[in-house]
């Protein structure tokens, strides 16, 4: 036997999380929560191929309270996991591995998911001259 | 062994597809090419939901019912579902490590990706046809 303890994968209950680490777990949170996303998007296209009665309450559901906190989610779900996948695909082009720039990128894709969702969510109330 | 040699099978045949390499390289690339598809069409999609949901019927059918639109939408839909449905595999594979609920969960899947793309995709064509 070895008598020094081998390095392990990082158990995730002890591991200090890092901005790494919540960058790369959230992609697959984000990932998983768009793809749920793929049913409601197939009804309300259901609905509106099915005539008044289905679309209207399929936009009603939509605009309900709970529609809108799904979508609230699903848009900054949406800004998080494109952000971060250009970012994936920037390192799968080679760029991008200096800490340095795993950092900055990483920030800016947090902050860039906050301000690309709110401008989503405000420019749609506006085209409807709700604010 | 004495089996092997009794059976139509051929002992590279029975190997082939057990290991850990298994068609890799392509699902990692199938997952790229649709990403990139994905950017300019997921923009597209979100800019127009942005603007559709939750206004009055008609305004969403002209949107829906226009040829563009139909493409647009057709193409995006097959790109979403094709990355979601190579992404849910990889996660199910990490995850789940009975072999019988992986097989059961990864045929869902694939299953569900058909469904759903066909479905949306005849929906679109009944809109843009028949007008809603
Ligand atoms: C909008 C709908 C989308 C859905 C439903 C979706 C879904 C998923 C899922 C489920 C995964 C697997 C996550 C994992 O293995 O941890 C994934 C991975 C990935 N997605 Fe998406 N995605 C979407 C959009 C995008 C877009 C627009 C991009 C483009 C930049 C993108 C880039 C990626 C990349 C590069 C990966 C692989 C990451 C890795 O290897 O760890 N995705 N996606």
């Amino acid at each position: 036997m070895a008598s020094h303890p081998r390095p392990v994968s990082p158990h995730l209950e002890i591991y200090r999380p890092q901005l790494t680490s919540v960058t790369s777990i959230l992609h697959r949170i984000t990932g998983g929560f768009l793809s749920v996303g793929i049913l409601p998007l197939v009804y309300w296209l259901i609905a509106a191929a099915s005539g008044p009665d289905a679309f209207n309450q399929a936009q009603a559901l939509a605009g309900s309270i709970v529609g809108r906190i799904f979508l609230f989610l699903w848009t900054g779900a949406f800004f998080y996991h494109l952000l971060n996948g250009i970012r994936h695909l920037a390192w799968d082009a080679g760029w991008g591995y200096e800490l340095p720039a795993v950092y900055r990128t990483g920030w800016t894709v947090l902050i860039g998911t906050v301000v690309l969702t709110i401008l989503a969510w405000v420019l749609g109330y506006w085209a409807r001259g709700n604010v | 062994m004495a089996n092997a040699r009794r059976s139509l099978r051929s002992e590279l045949g029975r190997v082939r597809g057990l290991g850990s390499a298994k068609e890799g390289v392509q699902h990692w690339w199938m997952q790229r090419i649709t990403a990139i598809a994905l950017v300019p069409l997921s923009l597209w999609f979100v800019a127009g939901i942005v603007f559709v949901i939750d206004v009055d019927r008609a305004t969403a059918i002209q949107w829906l019912g226009s040829p563009l639109t139909l493409g647009l939408m057709s193409l995006f839909l097959i790109a979403l579902i094709y990355h979601a449905v190579l992404g849910l595999q990889v996660v199910i594979e990490d995850y789940i490590h009975s072999h019988a609920t992986k097989l059961v969960l990864l045929l869902l899947i694939q299953f569900a990706g058909f469904g759903l793309a066909a479905a949306g995709i005849i929906a679109m064509l009944l809109i843009t046809i028949y007008g809603g």
